[in-house]
Parts: C-alpha cells; sequence; structure tokens
C-alpha cells in the first residue's frame, strides 16, 4: 500500500516516460519502477535477469540483495552500492567508454546508455537505489481525485485524472466534439455501426441536458452492443470457423461465439465472463451454457495432418491456451516461460509448468485422425439439441433440427502429471510440477484456491489479484480510445509499455471491481466523459507534446476495424441484415483463392459462396478459414486469428484504398443506397445531401455540398454520352435490380454515392 | 531523409504535390511511399531501416519453393548403396533413434529404396543430377547446392512454417515480410514482397497465408498473392463502367474533399490516405502491364517452355517472377505443391519434374543473360527431405517415401551464393556427414546475402527483440562466393 502511493507520488513528480516524451529528464527523484528498470530490463535483464540459465558472473541486477552483494568474479567490488555512485560498478561499466570493460557488451547488440540515461543511474543510486516490485504486481488502490486547477471542465472521474496530466505536461485539452461527430463516434463505440438518420435527427433534435446520456442508454440497450464488444474478445479467444493446420476442415465453435454476444447483451460481469470461461464445466451443477462458456480454450487450432506425434500436439494446444490465458487475461507474456526461465519477468520455467498444469487435466487428445475423419468438433465436446436451444440455449442462432457438438473443456476422472518440459520439448520431461498459478503476481493460496481450473478461475478474478481488473480496463480503454493507458496491451510484464497515466488505470480497476465488474456501467463511464467528448482536431502542440494521444487532450480518432468498415458500406445503404448469431456466412470473395492454396482435401477446398440474405450479415459473421482468412479483413488490419491477439494494427495502405474502390461489396450497396433515393421524389440537390447525411453522419458544408454537385452534374454528363457504361457500372450485386428508372441518372447517384463510401472520414471515427 | 522530403511535399497543393512527386522521382523506394505511418512517430525500428547493414551481395530473392518436399534421394543426392541394398533393413545404428512420422512408426521393417532415375555427372564439375532434370543439368555450374539441410519437424505445416518463419508455430513473419520491412522495395508501384502459387498433379499439401505473414510486423509487410484470375492483384481491377478518365475524376474529387478534412482536423493519417489512393491508382497501371506474359519475345517463351503462357503454372510463375524481380520487387515467393510422394514416386516424381525442371533452369539463364543473376538470389527447395527406406510396399518399379528432416538438398544461384557442392551426407543418405545446414543458418546466410545482419534485423515485440533467426544461426561462410 505504502509503496503504491509512494511510487504515485514519484510518477505525479517526474513521470517521463521515454517512448511518450522523447528525453527522460533527471530532476528529482528517480523512480525504480518507472525510470530504472526499463533500462534494467531493456539492458541488463538478459545476461543479469530472472533466467538463472543465462545468468552471466553470477550477477543478478532485478534483485536489490543480488545487486547489492559482494561481486563474485570481481574481488571487493559491488555492483551496486546504495548512495555510492561512485563506488557502484555498474556505473563505472556502463559509462565506460571501453569496449572490453563496457556494458551492455558490444556483441550483444542491445547498444549503449545514453549520457542522460547513465546519469539517471547515478543518481538513482545516490538517493539509496531503492528496489520496488514491478507496478503492475502490486494491486491497485484508488487515489484520491486530483484537483485540476481548471475546476470546471471535469465531468466525471475519469477527467479529473485526465485533466491534471495535462495541466501537468502543459497541455490545453479541446472542446467538446459536435453533436454530429459525436454521435457517430459513440454509436460506432457502442454498435459498431453509425446511427441512422432517424437516430441522428432525434439526437439533433433533443436540447435536453441528459440527450447524451439517453443516446448511450439507448445505444447500450441495443442487441448490436453485445455483437460490437464480442469483437474484440473474438480476437483474444483466436475464434475462427476451421481447424487451421494444413488441411483446414470446418469447424462449429460458432454457439460459443453467440454466447459471447449475448453475455454482453446480458451486462454479465467480468468476473463471471471468466469463471464461465476458465472453468465453467467444473461448476457445481454446470450447465449447458457454464459448459459452452468453456469453448474459449478450445478455439485454437487443431491438426489433422496425417503422421503427426499426438503428444507433440497436445503439448502445443496447452500451450496455446496458456499463452492465451497469459496474454489475454493476466496480460502476461508467459510463453517466453516454455523453453526457458523468462528473461524479464519473475516466472521460472517452473511457474510455466505449473500454470500450464491447469489446463493439462481435460480429456482433449493430441490426435483425433487426417481429414478424412473430421468432426465438427474434437473431445471433450458439448452436444445440444433444439430443445435446449428452445430452453436453456436461446442465444443460439441453430438453423437445422439435428444435435450439434461443440469443442469444450472437460476433466478427466484420473489426475494426469505435468511435467517440465526441457527446452519446451514435448519429448523431454523432467521434473514433475504441481498445478500453481506465479507466485510474483500473486499467491496461489491453496486453502482459498483448489488445484484446479476452477481454483485458477477464482485467483483469476480475486479481488486482490492485481492483474485481471486493470488488463481488461485497458483493453477497453483501448477500444475507445485506440490506444490503451499501457500501449502495449498484451503485455504488463516488465519488458511492457508503462501506464501514461496509472493513476487512472488504478482508480478505474478498483472502481470496475468494486461495482461487480460492471461491463456496461465502466463503458458508460468512459463515454460520457468530457475526455472522450473532445473534438478529434489536433492542434499543433499537442502534436508536438502528445503526438500519439497517449495522454488524451484530443477525442480519439482512428480508421474503423476490418468488421466495422464492411457493417458501415452494408448498414448505411440498407443492404445490412441485422440477423444475431448463428453459422458464419460467406459473402462475396475475390475468386480463387481458396482453391489455389488448398490440398483439395476436406469440404472447404473450395468456396462456395452464399447468396440473399447471407451476403448482407455483419462483418464479425464472415466465415474464417484460418489458412486464408477473408482477404478484405486481413487488408483492414484484422486478426489472422491464429493466435491471441489483444491489439490489432491499424495501417493505411494503398490496397485498402483498392477494397474501398472496387470490392463489389462497396459497389453493390452504393447502387442499392442511389436507387432507394432514386424511388424518392426529391430533387438532386436534396438526394445528394442525404446521401451524405447517411453515410458522413452529419451535414456537408456549402463547399462540400457545391463540390458534390458539381460532380454528380459531370459524371451525369458522362453517363448521357455513354448509357452503355451507365448500364454495366449498375451490373454489380446479387441485389435485385430496380426495374423502371433511369439508368443513366441512378449511374451517376451510384457513383457520387461511391466516391463518399471512399472518403476517408467515413470509415473513421472522427 | 525521404520521410523528410514526403512531409515538405505534403504542404504543397495537392497537384503540384502530384506533378513533383507521384509521377517524378522514378527510384523512390516504395517502402517508404508505403510506410503506413509515415507522419507519425513510429517504432524506433520503422525509421531505422530501409537500408541494409553492409555492402549487399543479392539486392532480390526469388523463392521457387517445392511444396511437400522433393525426394533429394531420386533428384539429387546420389546413393549407389542403396540400390545395392535394395529391400535390406534400415540399420538401426544408422537410424540411431530418429522419431517417425505417424505414417511408417508402426512399419516393422524399412526397407532400403534406390532411386528408380539414373544418375549422371554434367558441367564442368561434373556434378550429380538425376536424369528427372535434364534443363537443371545444363545450369550445374551455375548452382550452389546445398546437400546437407536439415530442420526439425517431421510434418509439413510445422516444417514448412519453419522454413518459411524461422519458427515452427507461431504467427512469426515470413522471409519475405522480414526483408520488406528491413530493405523495403525498389519499385515505387509494386510491393515489396509478392507470392505466386502453382500445383502439379503429385499429391499436394495446401498452402497456408501465414507462410507470407507479416506477423507482428506492420501489414504493409504482408506478402501480396497474385493470381492468375483477371485480377492480377486482388481488387485491383476498376468495375465495369469505369474507365480511367471517370477513375481520375474520382479521385480528383476525393483528394479534394479529403484536404479540406485535413484542413479542419489536422489528421496526417487524411494526407496518408490521399497518398495511398494515388498509389492504388499507379498500381492500377503497373501491375497489369507486368503480369501481362504476351509481349515476351519468342526465344524467352521458347527458353521456359510452352507452359509459360498457360497463367497459373510454375512455368509462367518463374517467367511473371523473372520480370517481378526485373522491376524492382525485393521478394518473390513461388509454390509448387504435389511433391509429397508417400507412394507413386517414380510416377509421380517425373511430373513433378516436367512442371518445374526446364522453367527454373531457364529462370536461372535468363537472370544470366540480362546480366542480373549478380544480384539475384534465386533458391531451390522443400520442407525437408524424404526417406531412404520406403513407405508401404516395395516392388521394383514402386516405391513411396517418408518425411526426413535430418538431411534434404536444397539448391541456391547467383545473388553472390558460392556455384559448387556443400555438405556431404553418409553412404545411406541418412545422416549429414560433412558441414550441416540448419534452417536457421540458412536464414542467416540469405540475408548476409542480402547484406543484413541477421542478428540486427531485430523486431521488438511483446517486450522481446524477434528476428527471423529466433536465437540461433550462423552464416555458412561456404555458401558465400
Amino acid at each position: 500500500m505504502t509503496l503504491i502511493t509512494g511510487c504515485v507520488i514519484t510518477i505525479a513528480a517526474c513521470f517521463h516516460s521515454k517512448t511518450d516524451n522523447g528525453r527522460p529528464d533527471t530532476s528529482g527523484d528517480v523512480s525504480y519502477n518507472f525510470d530504472i528498470r526499463p533500462l534494467l530490463s531493456d539492458k541488463c535483464f538478459k545476461c543479469h535477469g530472472p533466467d538463472a540459465s543465462h545468468r552471466e558472473a553470477h550477477l543478478r541486477l532485478d534483485i536489490a540483495d543480488s545487486a547489492y552483494a559482494p561481486l563474485k568474479n570481481t574481488k571487493g567490488a559491488y555492483a551496486i552500492v546504495p548512495g555510492k555512485p561512485e563506488q557502484s560498478e555498474l556505473l563505472r561499466r556502463i559509462s565506460s567508454p571501453d569496449p572490453s570493460y563496457q556494458m551492455p557488451p558490444t556483441d550483444s547488440h542491445l547498444g549503449a546508455l545514453t549520457p542522460q540515461e547513465q546519469r539517471l543511474f547515478e543518481k538513482w543510486i545516490s538517493q539509496g537505489a531503492r528496489y520496488e516490485k514491478h507496478w503492475a504486481f502490486i494491486p491497485p488502490v484508488k487515489a484520491p481525485l486530483p484537483t485540476p486547477k481548471d475546476a470546471r471542465w471535469p465531468l466525471n472521474e475519469i477527467d479529473f485524472f485526465v485533466a491534471h496530466k495535462l495541466e501537468q505536461l502543459d497541455i490545453k485539452p479541446n472542446e467538446e466534439a459536435d453533436k454530429e461527430r459525436l454521435f457517430k463516434r459513440l454509436s460506432l463505440d457502442l454498435t459498431g455501426l453509425p446511427p441512422t438518420l432517424a437516430q441522428m435527427d432525434a439526437y439533433m433534435a433533443d436540447n435536453g441536458k441528459d440527450a447524451y446520456e439517453k443516446q448511450v442508454d439507448a445505444l447500450l440497450a441495443t442487441p448490436q452492443y453485445g455483437e460490437k464488444m464480442a469483437v474484440h474478445w473474438l480476437d483474444v479467444a483466436r475464434y475462427a470457423d476451421s481447424y487451421g493446420y494444413q488441411d483446414d476442415n470446418i469447424r462449429t465453435q460458432w454457439p460459443w461465439r453467440d454466447w459471447v454476444i449475448h453475455a454482453f447483451n446480458t451486462n454479465m460481469p467480468y468476473d463471471k465472463f471468466l469463471v464461465g470461461q476458465i472453468a465453467g464445466d467444473m461448476l457445481p451443477n454446470a450447465t449447458k451454457e457454464q459448459i459452452l462458456a468453456t469453448a474459449f480454450f478450445r478455439n485454437h487450432k487443431y491438426t489433422e495432418e496425417g503422421g503427426v506425434v499426438p503428444e507433440e500436439y497436445r503439448i502445443e494446444y496447452l500451450v496455446d491456451k496458456t499463452r492465451t490465458y497469459g496474454k489475454g487475461i493476466l496480460g502476461l507474456t508467459v510463453e517466453c516461460a516454455q523453453c526457458h526461465d523468462h528473461k524479464y519477468d519473475p516466472f521460472s520455467q517452473k511457474d510455466y509448468y505449473s500454470l500450464l498444469a491447469f489446463f493439462n487435466n481435460t480429456k482433449e487428445i493430441g490426435y483425433e485422425g487426417d481429414v478424412s475423419v473430421s468432426k465438427p468438433a474434437k473431445m471433450p465436446i458439448l452436444s445440444f439439441n433444439d430443445s435446449d436451444v428452445h430452453n436453456t440455449l436461446s442465444f443460439i442462432n441453430k438453423r437445422d433440427t439435428g444435435a450439434m457438438t461443440v469443442s469444450v473443456m472437460g476433466e478427466r476422472d484420473t489426475f494426469r502429471t505435468t511435467y517440465l518440459l526441457s527446452r519446451g520439448r514435448y519429448d523431454a520431461p523432467t521434473d514433475s510440477v504441481r498445478p500453481a498459478a506465479p507466485k510474483a503476481i500473486m499467491s496461489f493460496d491453496t486453502t482459498i484456491f483448489p488445484r484446479n481450473r476452477l481454483g485458477l478461475a477464482k485467483w483469476t478474478v480475486s479481488r486482490t489479484n492485481p492483474l485481471t481488473a486493470r488488463v481488461f480496463v485497458n483493453q477497453l480503454w483501448q477500444e475507445f480510445f485506440g490506444r490503451g493507458i499501457v500501449k502495449s496491451a498484451g503485455d504488463f510484464g516488465m519488458q511492457g509499455d508503462l501506464p501514461t497515466n496509472p493513476q487512472l488505470l488504478d482508480w478505474l480497476a478498483v472502481d470496475f471491481m468494486e461495482h461487480g465488474w460492471d461491463i456496461k456501467r465502466l463503458v458508460k463511464q468512459i463515454v460520457t466523459s468530457k475526455t472522450y467528448r473532445q473534438s478529434t482536431r489536433v492542434t499543433p502542440d499537442q502534436k508536438e507534446k502528445d503526438p500519439e494521444n497517449a495522454y488524451q487532450s484530443r477525442g480519439p480518432r482512428s480508421r474503423l476495424p476490418a468488421e466495422f468498415v464492411r457493417d458501415l458500406v452494408l448498414s448505411t445503404s440498407g443492404l445490412l441484415v441485422p440477423t444475431i448469431g448463428g453459422p458464419s456466412v460467406k459473402p462475396y470473395q475475390p475468386s480463387g483463392l481458396w482453391e489455389s492454396a488448398t490440398s483439395g482435401r476436406g469440404v472447404l477446398a473450395t468456396y462456395k459462396q452464399d447468396h440473399h440474405d447471407s451476403l448482407y450479415r455483419r462483418g464479425m459473421y464472415t466465415f474464417i478459414k484460418l489458412t486464408v482468412p477473408p482477404p478484405g479483413m486481413g487488408i483492414f488490419d484484422a486478426s489472422n486469428r491464429d493466435q491471441c491477439e489483444v491489439r490489432r494494427g491499424r495501417t493505411n495502405t494503398p490496397l485498402q484504398a483498392l477494397v474501398m474502390l472496387n470490392d463489389p461489396t462497396v459497389l453493390e450497396a452504393a447502387r442499392v443506397l442511389a436507387q432507394r433515393l432514386q424511388a424518392e421524389q426529391t430533387s438532386s440537390d436534396e438526394k445528394i445531401t442525404k446521401a451524405f447525411r447517411i453515410i458522413l453522419c452529419r451535414k456537408p458544408t456549402a463547399t462540400e455540398q457545391k463540390r458534390l454537385t458539381d460532380y454528380y452534374n459531370d459524371e451525369l454528363a458522362t453517363f448521357k454520352n455513354s448509357p452503355a457504361a451507365a448500364k454495366k457500372t449498375l451490373a454489380v450485386g446479387e441485389y435485385p435490380q430496380q426495374k423502371n428508372i433511369d439508368a443513366v441518372i441512378k449511374a451517376a447517384l451510384m457513383r457520387l454515392i461511391d466516391t463518399l463510401y471512399n472518403l476517408e472520414e467515413t470509415i473513421t471515427k472522427t | 531523409m525521404e520521410k523528410e522530403l514526403l512531409q515538405r511535399h505534403l504542404h504543397f497543393n495537392r497537384r503540384r504535390f502530384l506533378k513533383g512527386l507521384g509521377f517524378g522521382i522514378g527510384g523512390m523506394a516504395l517502402g517508404s511511399l508505403l510506410m503506413p505511418d509515415l507522419f507519425s512517430k513510429g517504432e524506433e525500428e520503422t525509421a531505422a531501416l530501409g537500408l541494409p547493414h553492409f555492402a549487399p551481395k543479392a539486392k532480390r530473392i526469388i523463392y521457387l519453393f517445392q511444396n511437400g518436399a522433393p525426394s533429394q534421394l531420386d533428384l539429387f543426392d546420389y546413393k549407389p548403396l542403396l540400390n545395392k541394398m535394395q529391400g535390406e533393413d534400415l540399420p538401426p545404428s544408422v537410424r540411431n533413434g530418429q522419431r517417425l512420422t505417424g505414417m511408417t512408426a508402426n512399419q516393422t521393417k524399412f526397407p532400403l529404396a534406390g532411386t528408380y532415375f539414373q544418375f549422371g555427372q554434367y558441367g564442368q564439375a561434373r556434378t550429380w543430377l538425376s536424369e528427372l532434370m535434364p534443363y537443371t543439368a545444363k545450369a550445374v555450374d551455375d548452382l550452389c547446392f546445398i546437400k546437407s539441410m536439415y530442420t526439425e519437424a517431421i510434418n509439413h505445416d510445422p516444417a514448412l512454417t519453419f522454413m518459411q518463419t524461422g519458427a515452427q508455430q507461431g504467427n512469426r513473419p515470413s522471409m519475405g515480410a522480414w526483408l520488406s520491412y528491413g530493405l523495403g522495395s525498389e519499385n515505387k508501384n509494386l510491393p515489396a514482397f509478392c507470392v505466386l502459387l502453382s500445383k502439379g498433379k503429385g499429391n499436394g499439401q495446401g498452402v497456408y497465408s501465414k507462410l507470407w505473414s507479416n506477423g507482428f510486423l506492420d501489414s504493409i509487410h504482408q506478402g501480396v498473392q497474385f493470381s492468375n484470375g483477371e485480377n492480377p492483384v486482388l481488387y485491383l481491377s476498376d468495375p465495369d463502367g469505369m474507365d480511367r478518365l471517370s477513375r481520375r475524376r474520382m479521385l480528383d474529387e476525393l483528394s479534394a474533399l479529403n484536404a479540406e478534412s485535413y484542413k479542419e482536423f489536422g489528421d496526417p493519417e487524411i494526407n496518408t490516405k490521399i497518398q495511398q489512393y494515388e498509389m492504388a491508382y499507379r498500381m492500377q497501371t503497373a501491375v497489369p502491364e507486368i503480369t501481362d506474359l504476351s509481349k515476351e519475345p519468342e526465344d524467352i517463351i521458347k527458353l521456359y517452355g510452352p507452359e509459360c503462357l498457360v497463367p497459373g503454372t510454375f512455368a509462367a510463375n518463374c517467367l511473371l517472377a523473372r520480370k517481378l524481380s526485373e522491376s524492382g520487387v525485393r521478394f518473390i515467393q513461388l509454390y509448387h505443391q504435389g511433391w509429397d510422394a508417400h507412394g507413386n514416386l517414380p510416377q509421380e516424381i517425373k511430373g513433378q519434374c516436367k512442371d518445374v525442371d526446364q522453367a527454373s533452369a531457364a529462370l536461372v539463364q535468363d537472370l544470366k543473360q540480362r546480366g542480373l543473376l549478380d544480384e539475384t538470389l534465386v533458391i531451390w527447395g522443400g520442407e525437408f527431405g524424404r526417406t531412404n527406406y520406403c513407405q508401404g510396399k516395395l516392388s521394383p518399379e514402386n516405391y513411396g517415401r517418408d518425411h526426413h528432416p535430418r538431411c534434404f538438398t536444397i539448391w541456391m544461384a547467383g545473388g553472390g551464393s558460392k556455384p559448387g557442392v556443400y555438405g556431404e551426407t553418409d553412404d545411406f543418405g541418412y545422416n549429414i556427414v560433412k558441414d550441416p545446414v540448419h534452417v536457421h543458418d540458412f536464414h542467416a546466410t540469405v540475408l548476409h546475402l542480402m547484406g543484413l545482419d541477421h542478428e540486427k534485423l531485430t523486431f521488438r515485440h511483446q517486450g522481446r527483440r524477434y528476428r527471423l533467426t529466433d536465437v540461433a544461426g550462423k552464416v555458412v561462410d561456404g555458401l558465400i562466393a
């Protein structure tokens, strides 16, 4: 407790992250956690850290006692003498120009420390060289709300922390975004869909003080909220519709995906959400729903390649489960300790296999045969029929009448011993280990937690677990602001990024737990904050002081994730079929992609495109064949679902331009919206305005209106001269053509709409 | 430098920008034009790359991957002892505990199978080669055979993934992605990393897009798969009814409207978007020009063989690879399926060789006659070798071979590689007896030829600096001219 308070004060006084602010300054107190350890971790721990097998000169710098002890290889010398930098060998080494003496050694390619960094060490040692436990392993506590100078600015607690930080950095926050843009942002963030014209009109007409909050509540209550929230979790859970290796046959895990949507929509508390997924099958009198939740740990790839060694893959699956648990739920790179002690974080290889042991007692086997005997699920399985779906599993969008199976978790009757595997090799077991969670995070007290998966689940959501709430709050923050308070959302360990606003993160994490891990409440807190509601305009000052918007000096502006690009296009054209859940669908896809890569075996050798409603479902329902994921999705940085992913890239590439320009989905949407508008008895100017409002979710400016009108007239003239081109332009997509309307006008309107879809702002949260 | 230049240009209005840059500076690296976060302050690595670590020998790579693992014993590694001992059991002392795949693990006997094909000595160096490769035989003096490759995996998926990404499992960047990241492209209108697929009639094993994945690198480094359909690159062609003038008008309109948006919000991503649309527009012209093989002269068609005019064949892909490479594409990855001969090897391998022999040799010769072989590294080979014993029933005319990780043969040509034969296996063709080359060593060497130190080409991800060679690999000097 005192440690964290001390640490927070230090941060407040001199917090200076290298990544965000350029050079560290050396005034004031030096913090071990925020100044020194990142350097030690990056430059020293590789050889002088937790990994015993690669330790050089018997020197360990991650623990005070070892760092203060006499050096074994240099008589009479000490690496660190607290208070005495001049006697500390460490300082001599890092500041020496002599390559044979200097640390880190040149052949390590780690790079020498800068003079500024050397001064930090000097200062830290002279201030007593105090070590602290890693910030993320200390349970969070709520710091008192800071008092920003501009007391009128904050709306809720988030804003106090953000305003305080911005004042420290001398950055001015932005004014509130204009109403239309803010509503688009809100709607996209809560449902993944832009507001309809009717929703926008209603909101614009509502001048009440609580108009915005009313919309927040309304959007949180829509079923699309669950779909939006699920997409991130599907990345975490590496959800896909095929087995992934080689022949890559079909599998049926989508009922679990339907459960995730359902869980978010019914606002299942996050602790319950996790317990169900980690060990739902082991709960007393487990329901089918609780067992289904555990499919989370079965979503990874399964080989059906002939001739594999089953145990090699059984271990591989355990490794994947452990990685997913570590990265997705604890925000840690535990897999680094699969082959050796972790080089940076305090997990030994033994800790790793003790964690893996929790997953090692299921009935899963390494290999059930090749693709010729492939089944939609692998044992252990959950079977359910129509009557289950009518009664308890009503959230599953099941269409046929047969029984269905899903791969889930299920314990063996006898206990299987787990062994530490030398160098991570399945065929090199050494000592046996017992199931236990990493003690550096929080001890696994067997008087409270049983030594099984259910015990792990309870340990995970324990109020004193320092990571679980922080990691989830951070992931959610990232969803809204495009970047976590801890940028490395999957790594809260020592090599991870430091939080840009640690007090805020901790306050949110504690508050979240105090309020029953209530996700909708947390979401509402975020989107009703002044911080979130800022305009996205960037001033030169902000660009200079906060280029990445790491301190939220402005509203979040970012291109939509892949699935929501598709959703926006479909929904604004009126094509979107809002059905929730069910088997994944196969919309338009360039021909030959599956065929050119397949071995020819299995039911997914050829792409059989769907028709009718299935062409217009949300992006999250597009069938994911792991070896050839949907191309448009990957181009827009969607996860390839090969492994657990907590943070997508966000690139801006010419291939994305080509998708928006030439994908029949976009062209068909433009055509369908054109024919809808054409059917209305309005002027072309009114049609242009309306299309603009539907797609951009705001009224055009006078300049925009004029440009677009001119453009429309140009295109109209061109098509008049070439009616054949108009006809060809319209011949796209399977959605019925409207007969008996002027093809030339329709084509010109379609082209205008197509142009609107290609605007940067259209697929950007602004 | 380029970054600064571009940034400066961006403050010009769009038309002046296009005039000054878009159509003007031909040699500028695509890597930076494509660089996604051109204007934001990205990771340290992004800024540091784009240049080799030392003088490269090779500038570009064409990798002719023989997917499914061709039999080294029937193509390159001549072992007359196997014919002498035909049908006798593999001595356990030779096998020495090697783990087996599930396909032969239950066999009680491992009858040695000599090759069905004649071997001869070719070229000035009198290199041994199978009669299955008559065209390659004429080029042997340009080739660097590594007879002592070995790997760790015994199944296709992990072995292929290992060969392409340096790890058997996991979502790592592939070789091409690393090179795109490390060196960028030489052509502003083409992707740095292109992928071409073809299939033989032999037992196929499929390919997976993770083999050309960017892994944790930016998606811009992902291999761009070319297809033989009407769209050589996904979504490249304008839709029906859209001519170039109309497209140009649309882009001008987009550009003007996006510029309005930039004025209001100041987000540099908006300007990048404008650039990317212009780049896409140029690709629409550049790519079809390059993929059009119809204008190739008669002697070239003859060199690669008539199949090179059939889109989607290995021969056509070799010719296309030469054109792409000539245009500055950094890494061109071909995959040819069908080498997985667990049974019917004599029959299947004939077809496979017919698919690839002429075109592979032609590619080397074509590069050579254009003076490009010195700076282009060509690599030919699969993911592991095949066993010296028979899988299934051995008969005089028929046999099959299982997967064998302990030794296999690949060849390289040009790009600073040293012609000749490197490494040696025992008389059984089972174990390496001289100069073993691990997959990591091979990667280290290839990167070295490209002017990159495999220990320095790193990317920080999840708290760790990752490399193509993981934590191992050494440059094999004996492979370098």
